[in-house]
């Protein structure tokens, strides 16, 4: 038994290896923080290194869902529809401060957060954040991913631990 | 050509004529806007129009006043007009057949003040969206009202 | 057969949408949808002190972030009737510039990357990030500064920061060598921009376009040259036209205006004098901490001025400066308290979206990529 339970272990540490490894985001970027996202992208703050530079333009063939800049109650139902194109696994960041809570525009056309539309994983602050800011978050967001446990075999969905 | 030929020239079709700052600003009343846009079009070479746009003033009577700005490029002269709109009936002749640039921005003001302008027949919202219901930037509208159109998640 | 270039697009140039309706490969009528980044920059300018809005102007043209805040300064000083220290004439006037290049290095990056060309991008984005880490070192921030203040400016230059602007010219140049090398006479990038997005001059003055794109048309119409505000008119610079309006004259508008820029700044960086940074005006600019610690004339100062705002003269103003993307202008009305009664801001970038739809009928679907990256629509100008 404590064999299965290794081995087990070691299939999830080899899945969330695997996906952590290989982000593929869709930048949905509206405003100022996609000048950022293209520094962060570009070779002095490379994410390359992580694994999450292919940008994949269709939710269809994405996992990393980046809301990078305002969203406006216009913008919102689109970006829930790209939301709801994406297929499971699929993990939302929201990058700057105003997607996180609608930043220092507090008036009539502005969504205070995406949170308030679509679940989010992982909240980068900062107007526009710093580079290794979002470096910062994506490392963050793959610990969290290689942790996730996936339960196939029945024994294994008894005691599930959630990190 | 300096600013007091056009004043010369084109006096009846406006009621005052003041400086700002370097600017020519002419007040005329909304009937006489289209004779006297064309005429600053055609004789005088203001090609380049830049701007038009509104301020609402909630206590005065007529309510609204549309401000105009233009360019004239072969003399390198700016100039503004300002017109005057009541609540009741808040219409003004269209500028869309002199000049392409005006369409864009008589949506805007059309839906950020309620303003109508007369002969343009595309008068889609263009900054908010269809089924926004009141003019935000009239000074009623309460700044932190918003419409949202996708229903908020309770929890996650 | 209608095709949905939708709001989220795979440039990195804004949010906007195109409903195209083609004929095959040909775009037969186009039809522009803006307004996905309305942030409500002027409903928010009117419950706003002074000083309070320069954030928001900085997020208006987000590349160069300076330009706006020059502009906004300056109309609030023109009403209030304040004449800025001579440092500051020329400060500023470096800074515009110095931002005027990371503007035009976006753009053509971002162009050229939707063309496939990465290589370019990459050694651009180089540039850029020098740029604005060097902007940092003065400012504390990478890309919205909110360096100005009505009056002057935050904080002096620190120690060193002319030296390292001077290394990063030379880089600039050597780069943009590279990039010359890489695009200038590259058969694919000029079968790509040669001929598409063509734009005659009425055309443009009809449809209201200013700047890079109407002076590649041919019109060398300038406001720094025109209507000269800081210090351009003391310096010594000429203004890049182009021959047919098409996209790659709009590319090759902007690289000029690059290498003019850099000369600029370079005779700026000889020209600027010594003195007092801030106008010596306590209606305006805050007293020193020295004083206010001390002084209880000094602490009401301060007080008011952080409390109340700046009181601005009733009446209004039309001014404009030459943005890296046209003529931004901006229109105050004040009534006489510390909030503007109602400022707007005439964004190039919505212009340039009316008339657009020009530029794209009667091209290729493709072409629409080369001709919107070569526009230059930033969200933030357009939607405001």
């Amino acid at each position: 038994m404590a064999m299965m339970d290794f081995l087990t272990t070691r299939k999830d540490e080899l899945v969330g290896w695997v996906r952590k490894f290989s982000l593929f985001p869709y930048p949905f970027v509206t405003a100022c923080c996609g000048m950022e996202f293209m520094s962060v992208s570009s070779t002095l703050y490379d994410t390359d290194r992580f694994g999450a530079a292919l940008p994949r333009f269709t939710p269809r063939q994405s996992d990393l869902l980046m809301v990078v800049g305002t969203i406006t109650h216009k913008e919102a139902p689109v970006i829930k529809k790209v939301y709801d194109q994406m297929c499971e696994p699929k993990w939302v960041l929201a990058f700057g401060a105003c997607a996180t809570s609608g930043g220092f525009y507090r008036n009539y056309a502005v969504l205070q957060g995406v949170d308030k539309n679509i679940p989010v994983d992982i909240y980068v602050p900062g107007c526009p954040p710093r580079p290794e800011m979002v470096i910062d978050a994506i490392m963050k967001l793959q610990d969290r991913i290689a942790g996730d446990r996936h339960p196939i075999f029945p024994f294994e969905k008894q005691d599930e631990v959630k990190l | 050509m300096a600013y007091e030929s056009i004043k010369t020239e084109l006096n009846g079709l406006f009621e005052n004529a003041g400086d700002s700052f370097g600017m020519l600003v002419l007040e005329l009343a909304a009937e006489n806007l289209l004779p006297l846009v064309t005429r600053l079009k055609e004789e005088f070479g203001f090609a380049l129009f830049l701007d038009v746009t509104a301020v609402d003033y909630p206590e005065r009577q007529p309510r609204f006043e549309v401000v105009y700005h233009f360019y004239a490029v072969k003399h390198n002269k700016r100039l503004r007009l300002r017109t005057r709109v009541p609540e009741a009936d808040p219409t003004v002749a269209t500028l869309t057949r002199l000049y392409g640039s005006a369409n864009f921005m008589e949506r805007e003001v059309h839906e950020m003040y309620g303003i109508k302008f007369a002969g343009n027949k595309d008068l889609r919202p263009i900054l908010l969206y269809e089924g926004f219901v009141g003019h935000p930037l009239r000074k009623d509208y309460p700044i932190d009202r918003e419409q949202p159109l996708v229903e908020y998640r309770t929890s996650g | 057969m209608l095709v949905n270039l939708g709001p989220s697009h795979p440039a990195t140039h804004g949010t906007i949408q195109v409903i195209a309706e083609l004929d095959g490969e040909t775009v037969k009528k186009a039809d522009i949808h803006c307004g996905y980044l309305h942030r409500g920059f002027e409903k928010q300018a009117e419950h706003h002190n002074y000083h309070k809005i320069i954030p928001y102007t900085d997020r208006l043209n987000y590349c160069s972030s300076l330009n706006n805040n020059f502009a906004y300064a300056a109309t609030v000083e023109a009403l209030l009737g304040i004449e800025i220290t001579p440092r500051c004439k020329y400060l500023r006037t470096l800074l515009a510039e110095y931002n005027r290049i990371a503007d035009h290095v976006t753009c053509i990056a971002a162009t050229v990357m939707e063309l496939g060309a990465m290589t370019a991008f990459l050694y651009l984005m180089t540039i850029r990030d020098y740029i604005f880490e060097h902007l940092n070192h003065l400012t504390g921030a990478r890309l919205t500064y909110s360096y100005v203040r009505i009056g002057g400016m935050a904080r002096d230059l620190p120690e060193g920061w002319l030296e390292r602007l001077e290394e990063i010219l030379k880089f600039y140049e050597r780069y943009i060598k590279r990039i010359h090398g890489l695009l200038d006479r590259n058969r694919i990038f000029i079968d790509r921009t040669r001929n598409t997005g063509v734009l005659s001059t009425e055309q443009a003055l009809h449809w209201g376009y200013t700047g890079p794109i109407l002076r590649s048309t041919g019109a060398a119409i300038d406001i720094r040259k025109d209507a000269p505000y800081l210090a351009y008119d003391e310096l010594e610079f000429e203004v890049p036209v182009g021959i047919k309006g098409d996209n790659y004259d709009r590319y090759y508008v902007r690289m000029c205006e690059m290498d003019q820029s850099v000369s600029m700044v370079r005779q700026l960086i000889k020209l600027l004098p010594d003195g007092p940074l801030n106008v010596q005006d306590h209606r305006v600019v805050l007293p020193e901490k020295e004083r206010v610690y001390v002084e209880t004339e000094s602490v009401i100062n301060h007080f008011k001025i952080i409390m109340e705002g700046i009181q601005v003269p009733a009446g209004e103003v039309y001014l404009s400066h030459e943005a890296p993307n046209g003529e931004l202008g901006f229109y105050l009305v004040s009534d006489g308290s510390g909030r503007p009664y109602k400022l707007h801001v005439r964004g190039p970038s919505f212009l340039h979206m009316g008339g657009m739809h020009t530029l794209l009928e009667g091209y290729q679907l493709a072409d629409v990529i080369a001709t919107f990256g070569s526009m230059n629509m930033i969200g933030g100008e357009c939607d405001r």
